[in-house]
């Protein structure tokens, strides 16, 4: 919505198409606030932001593109307030910045006050800010729009997207001069995930099917505790009030690994263990693929009052009063730092050259900002700074091009209605929901917080079993009017692409780095906790194509400052 | 299940996918467990509540806060049990 802002202000016509309504996409879910060097409560510089972003990234981020980002920052959230985002303010009316994990001031030295937030619903309200605005500026919106697939020219140029209108089922051409992706991520790939419903990668899905690359996909931000088989989090804090993690045989197992802090170690060392448990088959539950969060030995009057939200919803949703039995508990797949490959100026480029008309700026694209590990309030950050950037990019484009739009040859709709085709057609085939279950299930387990190197081996061969099942999903609905099975079997099938390039991104990266953490990688003087820069400085791009892997250098090179250099990262 | 328009029952199910995985995970169950069972005038009342933005819709399925229209509220209720 923020690059159909800009063009629609440029005098653009832009149609926005969305599966929902636009103020109803997961950025809504988007609390902590999004961070700009404002420096309204004490000192602070875009310098020192850029330098917590690659140290974030566990240097995976491309320094161009971070020094881009943290200095545009300011510039995005002062427009973002003028178009009446209602930001929480100082007593003398500035944004009011609180701290947020990995935001320090003076390269890495303390802790700095860098988030602007909206009381704890700050994408709710952006969302709602960037579209009032968008209404104002004429841009149309065809809501319940799901897009099938980009069109791509004979020259690999880009001419727009093919798309279905799920009340009628139509599909329709919907051909441009530029196309932008903003389509978010697709944490629905894992089967315990924070991500919404709607979160299924389309975009990376319609990416990969036309031929582009997808960039760094093994890489996955996770949350130890998130309640088994639903994804929704519970708090650390519950550790914190004295909750004890255990397997199935009830046994305290963080002793073994963390003797000392125990359930009280850091994010990554509590889901490190807990995935061992699960590995090693002391997982609980009937799929043994849980651990249980244990706080019935704390008084229940403490467990009212402090922890009333966390019984809520253990309640809701695990099915069971913490009070009086443990909580099941998995690492939860939170957010996606790999995406479809586009420079700051959020044109999309392979091999090393921008796709002609062809953009994409969010959770479904890697500039890349994020790198191995995305700090929080840089995601709505992302946002802002490559949906200008990309919509000025697109603006120039158009403004270079004849006035009337190319012909389109017949062929290149078709795959789209194929793939709705043989959908229709399909007999004798396998429920979607038995496919999806198949998919998340192999992610989970072979592909989850941490990685075990045989584990990955045979997750690559399961994922490309599951693919063959999504080939051949039936649907018993063949209606036309808003149906949802055809909608679950078409987001599956962009599912699919992202999962298998996960999966074989993963396997191929055999150091550990930001979020990939593999078991097998040796943390030595020259790979510090399993990071290799000698072999591993670079950007995975997979191809759908043979599920080819080529690697890309990361940009050290930042626009007008020094190389941020190569450290170990810890804090 | 008394008559109403099956396609608009279509779209109802749609506009049930939100931005919020709690909404969904909550909507999921309502649908399995009790949407069938509802009459015409429940039905019009939970479309009127599926207006809602998804912050508000959640705190209310919370109990963070309640809804004004006794109909609406009598939908809030099952929507706090399932």
């Amino acid at each position: 919505m923020r690059a159909a802002l800009q063009l629609s202000e440029a005098g653009l016509k832009t149609a926005v198409l969305s599966k929902v309504f636009p103020t109803r996409s997961h950025t809504v879910a988007a609390q902590g606030g999004v961070s700009a060097s404002l420096g309204n409560s004490e000192e602070d510089h875009w310098h020192w932001h850029m330098y917590d972003t690659v140290k974030g990234s566990d240097w995976l981020g491309d320094q161009d593109a971070i020094e881009f980002m943290c200095r545009e920052a300011p510039k995005v959230v002062t427009e973002l307030e003028h178009f009446g985002m209602p930001f929480d303010r100082n007593a003398d009316g500035t944004i009011y910045q609180r701290p947020f994990g990995g935001h320090m001031s003076n390269f890495g030295e303390k802790p700095v006050r860098r988030a602007c937030a909206a009381a704890d619903r700050t994408g709710h309200a952006m969302l709602h800010a960037l579209y009032q605005r968008n209404v104002r500026a004429n841009t149309h919106f065809f809501v319940e729009w799901m897009a099938l697939d980009l069109i791509r020219d004979a020259d690999g140029n880009v001419q727009g997207v093919i798309a279905m209108e799920m009340e009628t089922s139509e599909i329709v051409v919907f051909q441009a001069k530029a196309t932008l992706f903003a389509t978010g991520g697709a944490g629905r790939i894992y089967a315990s995930s924070t991500n919404a419903f709607i979160n299924t990668g389309d975009g990376l899905g319609m990416a990969a099917r036309a031929g582009i690359p997808l960039e760094d996909m093994e890489f996955w931000q996770f949350h130890p505790t998130g309640v088994a088989g639903a994804g929704v989090l519970i708090t650390e804090g519950v550790r914190g009030e004295g909750g004890i993690l255990r397997n199935s045989a009830g046994e305290r197992f963080m002793e073994r690994y963390a003797p000392n802090a125990k359930d009280l170690a850091s994010r990554d060392v509590v889901s490190r263990a807990m995935v061992t448990e699960i590995n090693e088959g002391r997982g609980c539950g009937p799929n043994k693929d849980h651990v249980l969060l244990d706080i019935t030995h704390l008084d229940p009057e403490v467990i009212m009052s402090k922890l009333p939200g966390i019984r809520e919803i253990s309640i809701k949703f695990a099915g069971v009063d913490p009070i009086k039995a443990p909580i099941p508990v998995v690492p939860t797949c939170h957010y996606q730092m790999g995406g479809i490959p586009t420079n700051y100026h959020g044109e999309v480029v392979v091999g090393g050259k921008p796709v002609t008309g062809f953009y994409a700026a969010g959770e479904c694209a890697c500039a890349s900002v994020h790198g191995a590990n995305r700090l929080g309030t840089n995601s709505l950050l992302d946002l802002l700074v490559f949906g200008k950037s990309s919509a000025n990019s697109m603006i120039d484009f158009i403004k270079q091009q004849p006035l009337e739009l190319p012909e389109l040859a017949t062929s290149d709709v078709e795959r789209s209605v194929a793939r709705v085709e043989r959908l229709n057609k399909q007999t004798n085939g396998v429920a979607v929901n038995d496919a999806r279950t198949a998919m998340q299930r192999t992610m989970q387990a072979h592909c989850g917080v941490f990685r075990f190197k045989d584990m990955l081996a045979q997750g690559v061969e399961k994922i490309l079993e599951v693919e063959k099942m999504v080939q051949q999903t039936e649907i018993s609905d063949k209606s036309s009017v808003f149906n949802m099975a055809r909608i679950e079997a078409l987001e599956l099938e962009n599912l699919i692409e992202v999962a298998k390039a996960t999966m074989i991104s993963a396997n191929a990266r055999t150091e550990s780095r930001g979020a990939h953490v593999r078991d097998d990688a040796p943390d030595t003087a020259e790979t510090p906790n399993g990071r290799d820069d000698a072999n591993w400085l670079k950007h995975t791009l997979w191809s759908r194509d043979g599920n080819r892997l080529e690697y890309k250098p990361v940009n050290m090179q930042p626009l007008t400052v020094d190389t941020i250099a190569l450290k170990t990262r810890s804090y | 299940m008394t008559a109403y328009d099956p396609i608009e029952l279509k779209r109802i199910r749609w506009r049930s996918r939100r931005g919020l995985l709690e909404l969904d995970l909550v909507l999921e169950r309502f649908f399995a467990q009790r949407f069938d069972a509802l009459s015409p005038a429940e039905i019009d009342a939970y479309k009127r509540i599926l207006d809602l933005p998804d912050t508000d819709f959640l705190d209310v399925v919370n109990g963070k806060a309640d809804l004004d229209d006794p109909e609406e509220a009598a939908i809030i209720e099952i929507l706090r049990a399932v």
